[in-house]
């Protein structure tokens, strides 16, 4: 048995891990069929972590959720694997490429594969009738998430109404939807980056080891970073090059950028976020650089 | 072991981690007071802002034709809000200093003021009230004060802002001070903390101002930072709702039956004997499990799944007490209640009600006044109430709720009003007394 804390006070950590696992409870509570959205990042992987201790020693009781670009990192992939094993949860992959080829969305070689995503996704969730849609969105992430809800409802198409959304009051949650509507829950809304790898950090939690320090051959363009690769081939002018670099976040692999970095711990990883001056989104996603209010207009239409 | 840039060793830092505890804030004031720039400055002298960030708002300002950066910029979210220059809804912000994280649940002044006040005071520990110290105490400070004490905000401070703008004057904080010292006699507030500051220059908001000597209380960020929060918790009266059943069904865990839920109140420990509400079924604790660990107790706000000696029948929506200290099951609920939607609530309305985890239904047995927020005037004559009114209401429920007095407990004494046709959240509800 564990001895608990003599002064009956909990770590902001700890906090954020209450609340985490009470939104969980709640959603598997009140909706008939939740999924949860899996990026292979790791955000999503604490978000497991967090399922995986609100229902123990059960077993996490609903599906997981993948959208698979088609140019998904290896690493991230294994990675996935492994958990997925090892809660002995369902995994669901919804491949963009079946989504083109079926007709769902139209790829015109422009659209980059983030946005094709959203369609992708969509058809998922309307596939399994799912009601409740677990993301890993935290509000500091952008100023668009700084104003979503917990309990963020979608209509029919999807979409997100900033001016729509429900009052959120102490820990009440409202779950009730109409047919075709879902809602999309957001458990770790209140962490920041910094809590994140602190609390990867204490749990010992494994990620995809493309966030640490390692080599890779990679190349400039717009301003960053990118893998080289046969899904990204190199524009006239381009030349790559081997450096010791790691990824802030993971995405689709032609469009996540990364840094130069030599931190090859968790530790070492949050000595450096606390001293980075850009934000990750800001740094290393080419999706959110299009215009200042890119993700304000990919979450009404239905992004994460 | 290496060190870090920060000196500290990182068994050192990782200790300051574990050990760092949490402050939620609720801001409220209007664009005019300064707010926003207010939050930027603490964003931005805390370090929690980030060279892209303050780049874009710095391009912006120009754009604008400002000379000063508009650190208003940085928390105006939406599109929609940046070109109207309002800020149209709750806005979640987040830093941290070495000992305490802050999350702001930052509020509009004007439109839609006490619905999203109420949001956001609902989870808040301490209130932050800004005032113009050129136009003094208004009808909206005042209002904003009232809301604050009414959501049971234990903590206020109230920021006399612009003081650059009245010469740093002594005088006129004296005079803010003590009006809103007066008018404070009449409200519920344990506790107040009068700041001058200048948001604008930073004085007194993260540095000592230089220029006001005469004022030798905290700045506001040392006062954010050491504000004892711990003791505003009930650690007396256990209560547990039952948020979920725990039953793993597998042939490891082959009679394994836990009750998952978040304590709202007192210190459960294995071995304490409990009744579980409403069936009055009595039991001991058997033992109390966060994840794979057992736990020798468990407080607020811990999320916990507790499990009991006996197989007493429990579900979702009954809560665990202790037999000689257990809310008495009731279905004649009186309470303030918030109301937030257009169509205005009137008396035999029927409505869907969520208390802790137990969901039912409501009728609006009475209305008995409405409060006016600004005076305290509470008005008899009207019955009903209106978009972002606050008046005293008769519920009857159709199942009992294991309520307490919303003073004695926020959580096991506030609950939601739901409207069944629309699904939508109308109103907020913190209960006075219940029969």
């Amino acid at each position: 048995m564990t001895e608990t804390h003599a002064d009956y006070q909990l770590s902001q950590l700890d906090q954020l891990e209450a609340e985490s696992i009470h939104i969980f409870r709640e959603v598997a509570a009140e909706f008939e069929k939740p999924v949860l959205m899996f990026s292979g990042g790791k955000d999503s992987i604490v978000m497991l972590r967090l399922a995986e201790k609100a229902f123990y020693p059960a077993k996490i009781p609903f599906p997981v959720l993948q959208v698979d670009t088609g140019y998904d990192f290896p690493e991230v992939i294994a990675c996935r694997d492994k958990w997925v094993s090892r809660l002995g949860v369902r995994l669901i992959v919804a491949s963009v490429e079946q989504a083109i080829a079926d007709g769902i969305v139209v790829d015109d070689g422009k659209t980059s594969r983030n946005r094709l995503q959203i369609g992708t996704l969509l058809n998922a969730l309307e596939e399994g009738s799912f009601t409740a849609a677990f993301g890993g969105g935290r509000r500091d992430e952008e100023k668009a998430r700084a104003k979503e809800r917990v309990y963020s409802h979608r209509d029919e198409f999807g979409q997100w109404d900033p001016k729509m959304q429900r009052p959120e009051l102490w820990s009440l949650y409202n779950g009730r939807i109409h047919e075709g509507e879902h809602m999309r829950i957001f458990p770790i809304s209140n962490w920041t980056e910094l809590d994140i790898w602190h609390y990867i950090g204490r749990e010992g939690i494994e990620i995809p080891a493309i966030y640490f320090s390692h080599q890779r051959r990679v190349f400039q363009r717009d301003g960053m970073l990118l893998t080289e690769s046969d899904f990204n081939p190199l524009r006239t002018g381009e030349s790559a090059e081997e450096r010791t670099v790691r990824f802030r976040t993971v995405g689709d692999l032609t469009l996540t950028g990364c840094v130069e970095s030599e931190a090859d711990t968790i530790d070492k990883i949050i000595d450096e976020i606390a001293i980075a001056r850009v934000t990750e989104r800001g740094a290393t996603r080419g999706d959110d650089r299009f215009s200042e209010a890119a993700m304000e207009d990919r979450k009404k239409e239905g992004y994460f | 072991m290496s060190d870090s840039p920060t000196g500290l060793t990182q068994a050192q830092k990782a200790e300051q981690v574990r050990s760092m505890d949490l402050l939620r804030f609720a801001t409220a004031g209007s664009v005019d007071d300064g707010k926003s720039t207010l939050i930027g400055r603490l964003l931005l002298d805390s370090k929690s802002i980030f060279e892209d960030q303050l780049e874009a708002v710095e391009a912006t300002s120009q754009s604008k034709g400002y000379d000063y950066t508009d650190l208003a910029l940085l928390t105006d979210g939406l599109r929609s809000e940046r070109e109207q220059g309002i800020t149209i809804d709750v806005a979640y912000r987040y830093f941290a200093t070495p000992t305490r994280k802050f999350i702001i649940a930052d509020t509009p002044g004007h439109v839609q003021y006490t619905r999203n006040m109420v949001t956001g005071a609902s989870t808040a520990d301490l209130g932050l009230v800004l005032v113009d110290a050129r136009q003094g105490l208004t009808e909206q400070s005042r209002r904003h004060a009232v809301i604050l004490s009414l959501l049971r905000v234990p903590h206020l401070v109230l920021a006399v802002n612009k003081m650059d703008l009245v010469d740093f004057s002594q005088e006129i904080y004296e005079k803010i001070h003590a009006e809103f010292t007066q008018f404070a006699t009449k409200l519920n507030i344990p506790d107040l903390e009068v700041i001058p500051i200048s948001a604008l220059q930073g004085d007194n908001v993260v540095t000592r101002s230089e220029k006001m000597p005469w004022y030798s209380g905290p700045t506001l960020m040392h006062h954010l930072e050491h504000v004892h929060v711990a003791s505003d918790r009930d650690l007396v009266d256990v209560r547990f709702p039952v948020q979920y059943v725990v039953r793993p069904k597998s042939d490891e865990h082959h009679d394994y039956r836990g009750y998952g839920g978040m304590v709202a109140g007192g210190v459960l420990k294995p071995g304490d004997e409990v009744v579980v509400l409403p069936s009055g079924m009595t039991s001991k604790i058997a033992g109390i499990d966060l994840f794979d660990q057992e736990v020798s107790e468990a407080f607020p706000p811990m999320s916990v799944t507790v499990r009991l000696e006996d197989d007493v029948d429990v579900s979702r929506g009954d809560m665990i007490a202790r037999p000689a200290n257990a809310p008495k099951p009731s279905q004649d609920i009186d309470a303030m209640v918030c109301w937030m939607t257009n169509e205005p609530l009137r008396p035999r309305q029927k409505l869907a009600i969520k208390h802790t985890t137990r969901s039912a239904r409501a009728l609006v047995k009475d209305i008995q006044y409405r409060l006016d927020v600004n005076t305290l005037h509470r008005d008899q004559d009207t019955k009903e109430l209106g978009l972002n009114e606050i008046g005293r209401v008769q519920l009857r429920t159709t199942v009992p709720l294991l309520c307490d007095p919303y003073s004695k407990n926020r959580a096991t004494g506030s609950f939601i009003l739901i409207d069944e046709a629309t699904g939508v959240t109308v109103g907020g509800g913190m209960i006075n007394s219940a029969s």
